[in-house]
């Protein structure tokens, strides 16, 4: 299974933390340390695989994939393909890209529940859930369609709007 | 400025859709961004924290702003900042009726909490409403909760309403409800044991999207017991053969590819099925051989499909034409340009050469360039494919190839785990005495500390016993060469802990034994030893029991010990250590020292660390000595299970003793009395070595235990002056082999604690023998026919192969057998003949300055390395200098486009993929945007919104060179 997905810039600033193993936040902010200690020792032109035994335990690896200013790391157990990993970063960035129209660091900055709504469609509890690019989208797409069209109570305060509830 | 506050707003809130934050989120990110330090990052959290803690608990909260404040606690969360105040209110924020808030509050939630955590009583409930609601999207932001929030104690409360959702109409809810079962069955098996079939069923839904997600729990629970899953061999090839023809919508198309996720997914299940089952195989045969003809090997994820198809041939029954179809890809990975090819060609490699091991001659010279990549993790794996394929034609070669890495790498986990392989391969393959002695001494040096105790013990052993030969001398020329090579590496500033234990050992043991070296000079290197900084109790003890042999082994030979005047010292120091151990042992020599003769050679005897120890439960040698104590009036023995009253005062006090040696409190119960036979044996098979460890009772003023308490006492003199024969071969092995149980406690928590020490070691250590080490191996990489000699001394190929197979072939059955025959040449050897056969080779007493003419002709191993003097700079494997080349480019995707295509692909492809990609864009840049690949499909695009992120000073993208140094300080 997938352990982990972190995004971080490469000053090693976590920009997306999703562990599906319950981790206390000072873990969390150890091992983002200790994978982008990893990470920034790696030069360019090397494999996109690292043996991350040393961070997360036995047996798991991490694939990372290096672009612009953000570095996307996939944690995971023997059980997954390396390269398809690769390829499911891939589907991610693609998915984000299409959202936010050519995605820049700062869009996931600032939009990091939207990341997080994209990658609960795509990994879910540690499995990979969809693989399809075009799906993950439309889900997205309907579930902000929707979110939008019940929002235009919420700008009341919850006192005012369930006394008109009511 | 006002406009500058503008284009924030409509940066945060604008064109995307209302996902946006306020404009205090983004002065709080763009502040952050701006820090210039670690402190002052943290002050600014730290501020935002305060001022959350204050606003979330005003009364009237508007939601939307409640929202947002969870949003800014996740946000301080992921950046390390402790948020559980607001915990209840993400809770809270889940019983909202409203759909944005509802789900802000679960992503919340399974952000903030773990399984455990107290407040999830507070959830379950509504877990269990919003997973009968109407709205899908409600259920799916539950699902999502399950998953992460529900233990096994809460699992029944939602079970019943997971499985009708596997009914649901919607797909996204079938699939995510398959996934939460799953999750149940990982958190515990039992609880949905009754419930399989449906994973079963769903594997026939309509949508290919929860027919993809049921197969990560099916691969699950094939791995957990394949046979009850042999039935469903044939449907899985039914859909695999399905994908591969592309029946599945094209929506499931990537990179032109046919639903490659599932493909993987459903290989990876062939390969647990029909793993040993050749009826299972032969129906994957058709559809494999289908999908290695198919596959496209110029993109990514083709390979992917590739790799996982060759791990599957390699793991089902053999198939000649599959395993030839497999072979010729995995050798197209090896030959390619990239390094993620050639990882998995390393490791499809492995696979392979478990069936056919002579798969790898052929990639031999792309096995060895991977071993000098510069690339850590590629060599880490070719290590592995290494390690995998080490037999004792090639051990020598690959041995010396780990540890001249692994005395160059810095990562103490893997530092051990490659020592630790070397151990065995040497263990396991050595041709040679010689050989496998220098290479455990290279691996203690280096890795020291990081070695398991039980490596040192085996070599120990090993100097001991020899390899199981008859040979006497080829076995003293063993010790001899040990003890030679230990003198020499003496000399070296800080030894790990752990090689200096065996060191002591060894000459302890047999550092006069052939007469070589006088007793003065060896203890004199013994105080030495003791003297270094480092030196931790465990070495000490060592030290001095080795000290104590050979002065025992020297009375034994009637000659007189004069004392060293460091030894005594040594002496005088330990005998007031804090350590008990060290205590016992330093009042142990001094009364050796005044023994005669006959009664040290008894209490040592020489060379007799081999003999096993007999353990006389019953005391019978003690019934004389029983008998006249009892006739002169002494009370006789009551077995302490037979006594009441007086036998719990004894064991109190034992206990308590045991309590103040390991300085803790006892909150439990006292124990019960132990029964006696328990109680007194252990002071007579191992008395001193554990006295940390194991309570010894203070009974010598008890009467009834006095049987008992003289038994601690086994200087010897007073036994042997009373005639009694005690059997001490026994307590000689206690000597023989000081720390087998002593280390076992103290020694192995020493050396976890010393590890930060053995590294520091490691860079001053032997950089003389290491660096000859380097020169010699570093030759042979840098010409090619060196390389391929190196090729053949590894794979057996035809270059130096019979001049290999010479040596290797009489020796081979030599390693192999070694650990069979060991204990039974070591039983066999009695102390008599051992004794006699080392009496001859101790010479007259005035031979002891000058060297042994015999011992001259022993090839010394360190002395063979001297010639080869002349460092070597090692390339270090991680550069830092090369990096980040992609900084300046704000667009995600132009890196991802350009990582993404292969350079040789046609032109025709890639425009297929990119507009495909966008044709939901309305923007008419397409066209022109695909060749330039660079920037981006959309240029005008990106530098718009890079000139909006420059205007308000947030670009994290180089112009600003403050921005983002925060977490480096």
């Amino acid at each position: 299974m997938i352990r982990a997905v972190i995004v971080m810039n490469t000053q090693g600033k976590p920009r997306l933390l999703k562990f599906y193993e319950f981790q206390p936040p000072e873990k969390q902010h150890e091992l983002t340390r200790s994978v982008f200690a990893v990470l920034s020792g790696r030069p360019d032109n090397v494999s996109n695989f690292v043996e991350a035994d040393a961070i997360f335990g036995p047996g798991t690896r991490l694939v990372y994939k290096h672009l612009a200013t953000l570095y996307f790391v996939f944690v995971f157990d023997s059980c997954e393909n390396e390269l398809a990993m690769l390829d499911l970063i891939q589907v991610l960035v693609e998915t984000l890209d299409r959202c936010f129209k050519n995605v820049c660091e700062l869009d996931i900055v600032f939009n990091f529940n939207k990341m997080h709504t994209i990658l609960d469609e795509i990994i879910f509890g540690g499995q990979v859930l969809e693989t399809s690019s075009e799906r993950v989208l439309k889900a997205v797409e309907e579930i902000s369609r929707l979110e939008k069209s019940s929002s235009s109570v919420s700008f009341v305060p919850k006192s005012v709007s369930g006394r008109f509830g009511r | 400025m006002e406009q500058l506050k503008t284009i924030g707003r409509e940066l945060a809130i604008g064109s995307h859709g209302g996902w946006g934050q306020s404009k205090e989120f983004l002065d709080l990110v763009k502040s952050i961004g701006e820090a210039r330090s670690k402190a002052e990052e943290d002050r600014i959290i730290l501020r935002e924290v305060e001022s959350l803690r204050r606003r979330i608990a005003e009364p009237d909260v508007p939601r939307r702003k409640m929202k947002e404040y969870i949003i800014r606690l996740v946000y301080a969360e992921m950046l390390g900042h402790d948020a559980s105040f607001g915990y209840i209110h993400a809770v809270k924020m889940t019983h909202d009726d409203a759909l944005p808030l509802k789900r802000t509050g679960y992503l919340a939630v399974t952000l903030f909490l773990s399984e455990d955590h107290d407040l999830i009583i507070l959830i379950v409930n509504t877990i269990q409403k919003d997973l009968r609601s109407d709205n899908y999207l409600v259920v799916c932001a539950a699902l999502a909760a399950v998953c992460k929030l529900i233990n096994e104690e809460t699992i029944p409360a939602v079970l019943p309403q997971v499985v009708d959702l596997l009914a649901h109409p919607k797909e996204a809810v079938r699939k995510k409800a398959v996934m939460a079962l799953h999750r149940f069955y990982q958190r515990s098996p039992a609880s949905v044991s009754h419930l399989v079939s449906n994973f079963r069923k769903r594997l026939c839904d309509n949508d290919p999207g929860v027919m993809g997600a049921t197969l990560c729990p099916l691969f699950d629970l094939i791995c957990a017991d394949v046979n009850s899953y042999k039935d469903l061999v044939i449907s899985f090839v039914g859909i695999l053969k399905q994908v591969a023809e592309r029946r599945l919508p094209k929506t499931y198309d990537y990179h032109q590819m046919a639903a490659p996720f599932i493909q993987i997914k459903l290989l990876k299940i062939l390969a647990l099925l029909g793993s040993g089952d050749k009826q299972a195989s032969g129906h994957m045969y058709n559809v494999l051989g289908d999908i290695f003809r198919k596959c496209e090997q110029s993109s990514n994820i083709g390979n992917a499909v590739l790799y996982e198809s060759i791990c599957c041939v390699s793991s089902i029954h053999p198939n000649a034409k599959l395993l030839e179809a497999a072979a010729e890809a995995t050798s197209k990975f090896l030959k390619s340009d990239s390094h993620n090819l050639k990882y998995m060609g390393v490791d499809a490699l492995g696979r392979l050469i478990r069936i056919n091991p002579d798969i790898a001659e052929e990639h031999q010279l792309a096995v060895i360039d991977c071993l000098e990549d510069p690339d850590d993790t590629l060599k880490r794996k070719t290590f592995e494919l290494l390690y995998k394929m080490t037999k004792s034609t090639n051990v020598e070669v690959i041995v010396g190839r780990m540890i001249e890495y692994m005395i160059n790498i810095s990562d103490n986990h893997y530092k051990t785990e490659i020592a630790s392989r070397c151990v065995e391969l040497a263990e396991q393959f050595a041709p040679t005495n010689e050989w496998f002695i220098q290479t455990m001494n290279k691996v203690f040096e280096h890795a020291g500390d990081l070695v398991n105790v039980r490596v040192a013990h085996n070599l120990m052993r090993l100097i001991a016993e020899g390899f199981g030969e008859d040979d006497e001398g080829a076995e003293s020329k063993l010790r001899s060469s040990a003890v030679d090579s230990y003198l020499r590496i003496l000399g070296e500033p800080k030894l790990p802990s752990l090689f200096l234990q065996v060191i002591c050992w060894v000459l302890g043991e047999y550092g006069t034994a052939d007469g070589k070296y006088p007793a003065a000079y060896i203890i004199g290197k013994l105080c030495d030893v003791t003297e270094a900084l480092l030196c931790d109790d465990t070495v000490k003890a060592y030290a001095i029991s080795a000290i104590l042999k050979i002065c025992a082994f020297e009375i034994a030979e009637g000659r007189k010990v004069e004392m060293l005047p460091e030894c005594q010292s040594l002496i005088d120091e330990l005998s007031t250590s804090h350590s008990t151990d060290l205590q016992q042992r330093a009042y142990e020599l001094q009364a050796l020292l005044c023994l005669e003769s006959q009664a040290v050679e008894s209490v040592m005897p020489l060379d007799a660390s081999c003999e096993d120890i007999e353990i006389d439960k019953n005391l019978t040698f003690l019934k004389d000595f029983v008998q006249q104590s009892i006739e002169n009036g002494a009370t006789p023995y009551i077995p302490e299970s037979e006594r009441s009253g007086m036998s719990n005062v004894s064991n109190f006090k034992s206990q308590y003793q045991h309590e103040a040696s390991s300085h803790m409190l006892r909150f439990e119960a006292y124990e019960l009395p132990r029964p006696s036979p328990a109680h007194v044996i252990p002071h007579v098979s191992v008395p001193t070595p554990i006295a940390d460890l194991f309570p010894v009772p203070e009974t010598t003023c008890n009467s009834e235990t006095s049987q008992a308490s003289k038994l601690p006492s086994v200087a010897g003199a007073s036994s042997a002056a009373h005639g009694i024969k005690l059997h001490l071969d026994g307590v000689q092995r206690r000597w023989g082999r000081p720390t087998y149980s002593s280390s076992s406690g103290p020694s192995s928590t020493t050396s976890t604690e010393k590890t930060t020490n053995g590294v520091t070691h490691i860079d001053g250590v032997g950089s003389q023998s290491r660096d000859k080490l380097n020169e010699s191996r570093r030759q042979q990489p840098e010409v090619s026919a060196e390389k391929q000699k190196l090729a053949a001394s590894l794979f057996g190929g035809s270059a130096g192969k019979t001049e290999k197979k010479a040596t290797s072939t009489q020796r081979a059955p030599k390693g192999n057998t070694r650990n069979a025959e060991r204990p039974g040449a070591a039983r066999s050897r009695s102390p008599e003949t051992s004794k006699e056969k080392a009496a001859p080779s101790v010479p007259d007493l005035l031979d002891l300055g000058e060297p042994n003419p015999t011992s001259t002709t022993i090839v010394d191993p360190f002395k063979q390395l001297e010639g080869l003097v002349g460092p070597a700079p090692m390339p270090s494997p991680l550069d830092n200098s090369v990096k980040t080349s992609g900084f300046e480019t704000p667009d995600l995707m132009a890196a991802a486009y350009t990582d993404l295509l292969p350079s040789g692909s046609s032109s025709g492809s890639l425009s297929s993929t990119t507009t495909d990609m966008y044709s939901v864009d309305k923007t008419s840049n397409t066209a022109t945007s695909v060749p330039s690949i660079k920037k981006g499909p959309f240029p005008q695009d990106s530098l718009r919104k890079d000139a909006r992120a420059r205007q308000l000073g947030v670009t994290p993208t180089g112009n600003n060179p403050n921005l983002f140094k925060d977490l480096l300080g």
